[in-house]
């Protein structure tokens, strides 16, 4: 019975699925979690030579702390945000859109031609308005092309949407190099900064792009949940065939929700070049529109959800960039930092869902 | 001597649900057991603990004698366990005996001739009939599970387990698949079989061991095991549900009919060019049920996409016929889509066989299920989810439709509940056709005499009523007239009062070009 043998005992650990969750738990399990990451990272900074409570009070105060620090993390907060529920769209529509990059780079071209060309012409108020305006519509339209395409050919969005921010970045670059170089500047080829008249304007000291993101969250939240294309959005992506089946355009749901979902990340790259960089640059997107979608998923593409996730990736992110500074710790330790904190944080998320079993110990005793 | 599988205490829970308690049950060496129990009574469960799939909680497993435990499929296929899916695992695109081979260990190089010969020896044995070189992608449904029947004794299996193995298969096909199942269980071999059709189960089946879930705990037990010869029909149904019902399908007579729906030369393309309808013509009148019975794929889930807007005609017409107010009203619904339809004020109602794939959003709630088709209807730019909510209540006490509330996704709701929401729905719509496609398929003896009352119910009220379903015996109960559908076309319109089933049977696998010519004049 030789063949037999292995199957004599019990699998050493297997998989059971919860659905007994409760508040308490869940809130206890995230705990664990955030101690075991904080233990792992003291772990590295310990090795680097330094104390792993200044370090990680350091993330705290050079992030939240102090008045300039806290700007500094709600000016990061918001691109962040404002794509996040430009993605979460077209999530929610099982339309993989990884291009929000691309969407965000056409959205800030849309915004500096009108705050390069048009700064004397178009009064103050209303130039804001224009370039929101054409901000929408550039990041929307490019958002539009691979959901055209999807809708009719059937092409595959994934690839389509990651490719076309690679011709985003470099039409940038043309633009930087070429019709929009500023003459005044000797050396590196650099678009002009941005007029006076041309920055937006700040509320409490950080620009009003934090008010603009905050009205998008209820926006969104309303339009996906009370609106008709919001629930034909939830039909769609939950299955195309029942949306037939309904009598739903499919087509045309596909391509409009697109382009809202390009639209909003257009909107951030307006907001961060009018913002935030008051000029065009290559790194414009700097890869918001893929952290967008860790923010969307984690915040189970809801909105409100959204915007708490939103902030905590911030204080991450400023904090990491604090350490930095204060301790001298390098770049890529400090990243390292960041992805231990993020990989305890989301695999939390698999304990929450499954629990595991352990080969009862009567087994062995037995065999 | 041995018993081939003794199962004791096999206790197995998902959450809180526990799918088996306490079960025990035993299949002896050459003898067929047939496995019965409505929908959620652990039958499935209980197949996927022997097959590796599942691990039970509690309980041991014995095979041939001695305590086992089956870890993977691999594990039971090392035990001689081999289990035949309801639908089918094999590769399209390869032949007969590559899929038998498939993921065994071996030599590099197939011997074909040696493997060959191995199969035809089995084959021999058991009287399958298949030609070892011939592609998957040309089989028929019945060529296909002699592949997977093969698959299973050439991997060396003696316990064979068969899940719902007759659903799919012509009332001949059955009887051949029964006959190599004698010979299987006469050369010693253990089956379980796994069936709804309790004449099949007298048929077949030396033993019956039926699974039931507990009314008051809601968990899966045996509710016992009896020799087959010691049973009958209404006490095997008793033993399933846990009480007595009444197992007569109601056919009442309508007197007023009128026409409603004219197909005419029907014709349908498949992907590949090749038609899946060809010719189709018939008349579907109101207060009437037209039964649509042919072998699964052969042009019923065209038919019903066509007519619903769905799917293609590349030629004839779909003429709905109605009288407004005396007047005559005739309206093609060839190249119309389903919102056209219905803007032409066509209430049509469709129940699809894929419930939850196209009738249904698994993952919104019965609310946001209700208003899938009446959304719009609600002006401005806004959803009401007030009427939809009302009216969701009131299916659910009209129906007895078990949900925790209506905010629960559907996904989450048994099989017969989703039948219940989806049928609901689409009678509240006042239809004037009604399309069901397959309405009882996987539901227990309760919820599948409900859907009958409902059909029956909108036949009264003068809908037309278009039925496609698989089980002879109910289409002949429940139906007035029944349209048979072979490779796409029809083989014949009879009548549901004077049909039988071998005549159905034969009309399933032949067209007498003939007769077809009489049933279009």
């Amino acid at each position: 019975m030789k063949q037999n043998e292995h199957v004599h005992s019990q699998p050493f650990v297997r998989m059971v699925k919860r659905t007994d969750v409760t508040r308490k738990h869940a809130v206890m399990v995230r705990v664990i979690a955030l101690i075991a990451a904080f233990l792992t990272s003291s772990l590295l900074i310990g090795i680097l030579g330094k104390n792993p409570i200044a370090v990680f009070g350091q993330m705290i105060t050079g992030s939240l702390m102090t008045s300039a620090a806290f700007k500094e993390t709600v000016r990061i907060a918001i691109p962040l945000l404002v794509t996040s529920l430009g993605v979460a769209m077209a999530f929610k529509m099982k339309f993989w859109n990884i291009g929000a990059e691309g969407q965000i780079c056409l959205g800030a071209i849309a915004a500096t031609y009108f705050a390069l060309f048009y700064v004397d012409i178009i009064p103050q108020p209303f130039l804001f308005i224009v370039m929101f305006l054409a901000g929408a519509v550039f990041g929307g339209l490019w958002g539009l092309i691979p959901a055209y395409f999807k809708a009719k050919f059937g092409t595959n969005e994934t690839l389509f949407t990651l490719m076309m921010n690679y011709v985003a970045v470099y039409i940038i670059q043309f633009l930087r190099e070429g019709p929009w170089i500023n003459p005044e500047n000797t050396g590196f080829p650099q678009i002009a900064r941005f007029d006076k008249a041309a920055r937006l304007p700040e509320v409490f000291g950080i620009h009003i792009g934090w008010i603009i993101a905050l009205i998008l969250v209820g926006v969104m939240y309303f339009y996906l949940t009370r609106t008709k294309q919001g629930y034909e959005i939830s039909v769609v992506g939950e299955s195309e065939a029942t949306a037939k089946y309904a009598g739903m355009n499919v087509g045309k749901i596909v391509m409009r929700t697109m382009f809202l979902s390009g639209a909003l990340c257009g909107v951030a790259g307006m907001l961060q070049v009018t913002g935030a960089d008051h000029t065009l640059v290559e790194t414009v997107a700097g890869g918001v529109g893929f952290t967008a979608i860790t923010v969307a998923w984690l915040g189970n593409l809801n909105p409100v959800a959204m915007l708490v996730v939103t902030f905590l990736f911030s204080i991450l992110d400023k904090g990491s960039n604090s350490i930095q500074t204060v301790f001298g710790i390098s770049n890529a330790a400090a990243e390292v930092l960041t992805g231990i904190i993020l990989f305890f944080m989301l695999g939390c998320e698999f304990f929450l869902r499954y629990r595991l079993i352990f080969r009862r110990k009567e087994q062995h005793e037995h065999e | 001597m041995e018993n081939a599988i003794e199962l004791k205490h096999v206790t197995k829970a998902f959450g809180p649900v526990v799918a088996n308690a306490d079960v025990s049950l035993t299949v002896k060496w050459g003898e067929i057991l047939a496995l019965l129990g409505e929908n959620g009574s652990g039958k499935t469960t209980l197949m996927n603990i022997l097959s590796g799939i599942y691990f039970p909680d509690e309980g041991e497993i014995y095979v041939n004698g001695e305590e086992v435990s089956i870890r993977s499929p691999k594990d039971a296929f090392d035990l001689g366990i081999g289990m035949i899916h309801q639908h089918f695992k094999l590769v399209d695109v390869l032949t007969c005996m590559e899929n038998i081979v498939l993921g065994l260990p071996g030599a590099q190089k197939l011997n074909r001739k040696k493997l060959a010969a191995e199969i035809r020896e089995i084959s021999e044995r058991y009287g399958l009939e298949v030609d070892p070189g011939k592609k998957v992608y040309d089989m028929s449904v019945s060529e296909k599970q002699t592949v997977e029947i093969l698959k299973v004794l050439y991997r060396g299996a003696n316990i064979l387990i068969l899940d719902e193995p007759t659903a799919v298969l012509t009332p001949q096909e059955i009887s051949r698949l029964f006959e190599i199942l004698r010979k299987m269980r006469d050369d010693g071999k253990a089956i379980i079989i796994i069936t709804h059709k309790l004449n099949e189960v007298m048929e077949i089946s030396d033993r019956v061991t039926v699974l039931r879930r507990d009314a008051s705990d809601r968990s899966g037990r045996v509710a016992g095991t009896v020799e087959t010869a010691s049973i009958d029909i209404p006490k095997l149904t008793e033993m399933i549900v846990g009480h007595s019902v009444s197992l007569a399908i109601n056919r009442s007579d309508v007197a007023e009919k009128e026409e409603r729906l004219k197909v005419v030369n029907l014709t349908c393309l498949g992907g590949e060019g090749n038609k899946v309808l060809s010719d189709v013509t018939f008349d579907l009148y109101s207060g009437e049920i037209l039964g649509v019975a042919g072998v699964a794929g052969n042009g019923q889930k065209e038919l019903c996409e066509a007519i619903a807007g769905l799917y293609p005609a590349a030629g004839g017409a779909i003429l709905y016929k109605n009288h407004v107010n005396g007047v005559e009203v005739s309206e093609n619904l060839v190249g119309k889509s389903p919102r056209e339809i219905i803007k032409k004020g066509i209430s049509m109602a469709f129940v699809p066989e894929d419930r939850l794939g196209m009738g249904l959003v698994g993952g919104l709630d019965m609310v946001e299920n209700m208003m899938l088709k009446t959304y719009t209807d609600n002006p401005g730019m806004l959803v009401d989810r007030k009427a939809p909510a009302a009216q969701a209540e009131q299916l659910i006490d009209r129906l007895e439709i078990a949900t925790p509330g209506i905010h629960t996704p559907v996904r989450m709701l048994s099989g017969g509940n989703v039948q219940k929401v989806l049928l609901g729905r689409e009678i509240d719509g006042a239809p004037q056709i009604l399309i069901s496609a397959y309405p009882v398929r996987g539901l227990d003896i309760n919820s599948t005499y409900t859907i009958y009352n409902l059909l029956n119910e909108q036949k009264e009220k003068g809908v037309a009523v278009l039925y496609i379903g698989e089980d002879l015996d109910v289409l002949l109960e429940l139906c007035d007239r029944i349209l048979v559908l072979c490779g796409g076309q029809v083989s014949g319109i009879v009548d549901g009062r004077t049909a039988t089933k071998e005549q159905l049977g034969y009309m399933m696998v032949h067209v007498d070009k003939e007769a077809n010519n009489n049933e279009a004049k």
